[in-house]
């Protein structure tokens, strides 16, 4: 803490990359990728608060099981609006474009991304696919689902799907330019002495994230581009009536989108890993197992889409080869959990709130990851697919995994990114009402899936009501602990204490520079000569120093 | 208010899914719980004592890295097999199964039996007895569902799907249709009954009919015309279809195909699309949008029974072929 109150004065005067310029002009023109990383922040905060609107709107519509609050038609179109904005304008730019986009340069020693017009060009691309999205909403919504099911969506749905697609088309050029940009990026900018095996695991994650970006993405968005195809000209592509095949569409979906759940957890996964290390002091235990593991997992994630697709009458052989490699692809998630839970082990573990967000993110990814083996069991999946014990597995990857990362990442680098510290009191207390509004919310969906209610039901049998209840009641909680960070974040910036260049005494070269850091980051270019998370000779320099 | 915690158990196949499910939830609260124990231990014991404290560094062991990924690999392997080994004996019908039909159309599901009954939302069976759902859509997917059975097969349109169970315990359970499928899906839901055999029997005779599922293909047969060229003892513009349900057809092209639902239905919908050795392309008109699901249903049944029936029926004194002879007679 003694950086604290060395320079509270100085802080404020360094030039950084805040107050280097001023005015709108200077944000929306930005080529820094700190300030884009900042636009695409607030960006993605509105999407998040829009979409868990629409999660709150279907949980108060299910407190009854009578379909009561809304008509049928508005209540397909709630929980399709909300799985749209949190998976494609949420989940999937969340950590990459924001803390990925902040801090990867930083990391490797760069001044900024190889490619600065193309990463402001991506958040460009990124509003102008969510102005489609969102004109979808205002339009009258959309009632596919996000999956877009086929021929659903392609010929009976009378709602604004292609408005819809092309907001998630156009979404996809600015994370597939965000990829190409790190893949670069990492591969040419390093600074000298970071070598690969020095590398950050938090530019590993994002490094592999990249590649299912740049590989995945245009598959989504040739589905896509031929679902509206389809429906404004009627080729037979996915519409048995004219010709087409409506699992063909199924098979090029999940293709993209079950990596996809890679590009939304894998960057979540390098944000445990410098949380575990920074908070236990201690290197990550395996760090070449846990860096390879995230390859492992981007690699063998293009394999297993057909996991999605049991009980569509696929093959009975296919499904046993996306049975067993959906097992495999557990294996790399398993060692990860293993290998951050070792460097907790005779680690000096504190509970600043970052390292609270990292508690649950354990706790929730390893349940979440445990019933992801449910569904990779064929005859357990027939069951259980298509029901809330679905809906409950990938809250838990997704919310309990990277919306936890997201937010203790934020608070991680909060202070590097801001100069300001949060609250911590008031930190903890959200990031508890996160954890027990979370387990609260979707815990009880997995009995409910078990007992048989489907998904995407606007009324269903009495007896779930007790568990639809409970998950209410606990959507709650979790709201209040997403609105509290909001407030405290927000008021940190004006009224926060003065961070210091590196409140948790972290390893890493983004903590060697000022907070907020210059425009071009270093003062000089970083030369590094030392293993990433080298605690142990922090300390022996700390002593020369 | 009574909380329901596990299905009821209904059928063959729900038993032995809830005991793989049984074994995957006790590995998943095992290591769940030694997850959380580590956790919680390691951040009570190794809590921060100082600001300034460095812990020694540990790198790593390549002994951990490899047990903590080869074993629980073989343990989800014993997942792969047991849920595998319920899948494949799931996926075919027995041969004594009996038949039903089913066809989701937005949104409700219609029913019929080979005796002639049909029903909307409800499906009755015998308990005890194997019974075979070949399911069809009339628009978009829909998705067969039966918890307490622990089964379902989606319901795609344009193909033919089966799904089968043997029910084991008499009641009323949830019918649900589990693939979102447009503004009422959650009203796309029935109920299946299962009665003890005499019961069935007295359903069977109570429910009216008007004639079987055979009967009413052979009228629809007429009706749209079919039995002018495929006449039933001699040779018309197309083939004669006794005997070929269940043959391998040998086709134009010189491919042969199995004579199978898909095929009778694909013929009728898309004639061009295969035709059999010794006919012409065009001859048939296309019956796609004419006939509805359960119509093309109830052709294919009774085409079905043209392959058993006595061929003393149709035409005394000849043998029923078994194939269509390749150039098959007159044109």
């Amino acid at each position: 803490m003694s950086t604290v109150l060395q320079d509270p004065q100085t802080v404020a005067e360094t030039p950084n990359y805040l107050n280097a310029e001023y005015g709108w002009r200077s944000w929306l023109f930005t080529k820094d990728h700190k300030r884009i990383a900042i636009l695409y922040i607030i960006s993605i905060t509105v999407m998040f608060f829009l979409g868990g609107i629409f999660a709150g709107l279907i949980r108060v519509e299910l407190l009854t099981p009578q379909g009561d609050l809304v008509n049928s038609d508005t209540y397909n179109k709630f929980f399709t609006m909300h799985g749209i904005i949190m998976v494609f304008f949420f989940l999937i730019p969340s950590i990459p474009a924001t803390l990925g986009n902040f801090f990867v340069p930083m990391m490797i020693g760069a001044k900024d991304l190889a490619f600065p017009r193309i990463n402001l060009l991506s958040w460009y691309i990124y509003i102008a696919g969510a102005i489609f999205a969102l004109a979808a909403v205002v339009m009258g919504g959309v009632d596919t689902g996000w999956t877009f099911y086929t021929p659903f969506s392609s010929t009976f749905s009378n709602t604004f799907v292609i408005t819809a697609a092309c907001g998630v088309f156009i979404a996809g050029f600015s994370s597939i330019l965000t990829g190409l940009n790190f893949i670069v990026t990492i591969h040419k900018m390093r600074a000298p002495g970071m070598t690969w095996g020095r590398l950050p695991l938090f530019v590993w994650a994002n490094y592999a994230t990249s590649l299912i970006q740049v590989l995945g993405t245009p598959v989504v968005a040739i589905t896509l581009a031929l679902v509206g195809l389809e429906r404004a000209f009627h080729i037979g592509i996915f519409d048995p009536a004219i010709g087409g095949d409506p699992i063909l569409f199924q098979h090029m979906f999940w293709f993209y989108s079950h990596p996809a759940v890679y590009i939304m957890i894998l960057p979540g996964m390098g944000v445990m890993s410098e949380l575990v290390s920074c908070f236990s002091r201690k290197a990550v235990f395996g760090y070449p197992f846990v860096a390879a593991s995230s390859i492992g997992i981007a690699v063998i994630g293009f394999l297993v889409w057909g996991h999605h697709m049991f009980v569509t009458g696929m093959s009975m052989y296919a499904s046993l080869y996306f049975s067993l490699l959906s097992f495999l692809v557990a294996v790399p998630s398993a060692i990860k959990i293993f290998n951050w839970t070792a460097t907790m082990f005779r680690g000096s573990i504190s509970y600043a709130t970052p390292m609270l967000y990292a508690f649950g993110f354990i706790g929730l990814f390893t349940i979440g990851g445990l019933t992801g083996l449910f569904l990779a069991t064929l005859a357990v999946d027939v069951h259980v697919t298509d029901t809330y014990f679905v809906v409950a597995h990938f809250h838990y990857v997704m919310v309990g995994g990277m919306v936890l990362a997201y937010m203790g990442g934020l608070h991680f680098w909060w202070p590097k990114m801001t100069g300001k510290m949060y609250p911590e009191g008031w930190a903890k207390f959200a990031a508890l009402l996160v954890f027990a509004g979370f387990n609260l919310t979707f815990f009880p969906q997995f009995i409910a899936g078990y007992l048989g209610q489907p998904r995407r039901y606007h009324a269903y049998a009495p007896e779930f009501q007790v568990y639809n209840v409970l998950s209410t009641a606990g959507a709650t909680i979790l709201g209040l602990g997403y609105i509290i960070p909001f407030i405290y974040f927000v008021w940190s910036l004006k009224y926060g204490a003065p961070a210091g260049n590196n409140p948790w005494k972290a390893k890493g070269l983004e903590w060697e520079t000022t907070s907020p850091p210059p425009t071009y980051n270093f003062e000089t270019t970083p030369i590094v000569t030392e293993e990433a998370y080298a605690y142990a000779t922090h300390k022996k320099e700390e002593h020369v120093g | 208010m009574q909380i329901p915690f596990f299905p009821e158990s209904a059928s063959t196949t729900a038993d032995q899914v809830d005991y793989l499910y049984y074994y995957l939830s006790a590995v998943t609260v095992v290591m769940t719980t030694l997850i959380f124990a580590a956790v919680f231990i390691f951040a009570i014991k190794y809590r921060r004592r100082s600001e300034d404290e460095i812990p020694p560094p540990i790198h790593g062991s390549i002994k951990l890295e490899i047990a903590w990924s080869v074993i629980p690999f073989l343990i989800m392997l014993t997942f792969f097999w047991w849920g595998a080994q319920i899948f494949f004996a799931n996926a075919t019908p027995p041969a004594d199964a009996m038949d039903v039909y089913a066809v989701g159309k937005q949104w409700m599901w219609k029913l019929q039996y080979p005796e002639g009954q049909r029903e909307i939302n409800e499906l009755h069976v015998p308990v005890g007895r194997p019974v075979k759902v070949t399911l069809a859509s009339e628009d978009v997917i829909h998705s067969f569902f039966i918890p307490a059975f622990r089964l379902k097969h989606d319901v795609v349109p344009g193909r033919y799907d089966t799904m089968w169970f043997t029910a084991t315990k008499p009641g009323r359970y949830h019918l649900f249709c589990a693939e979102y499928c447009g503004t009422e899906h959650s009203g796309m839901v029935g109920w299946v009954t299962v009665m003890n055999e005499p019961d069935y029997e007295n359903w069977l005779a109570a429910s009216g009919a008007e004639g079987t599922m055979v009967q009413q293909g052979e009228v629809l047969f007429g009706q749209y015309g079919c039995v002018t060229c495929h006449q039933l003892d001699q040779q018309g513009r197309g083939p004669i279809l006794r005997g070929v349900y269940g043959s391998r057809v040998q086709l134009a092209d010189g491919k042969t195909v199995l004579a199978d639902d898909a095929f009778i239905r694909e013929s009728i919908l898309n004639p061009n699309a295969k035709i059999v050795a010794g006919y012409k392309t065009d001859v048939m008109p296309s019956y796609q949008g004419q006939i509805s699901e359960e119509g093309l249903l109830q052709l294919i049944v009774y085409i079905k029974s043209l392959a058993t029936r006595p061929a003393a029926a149709f035409a005394p004194g000849t043998e029923p072929p078994q194939r269509i002879p390749p150039n098959g007679g007159k044109k």
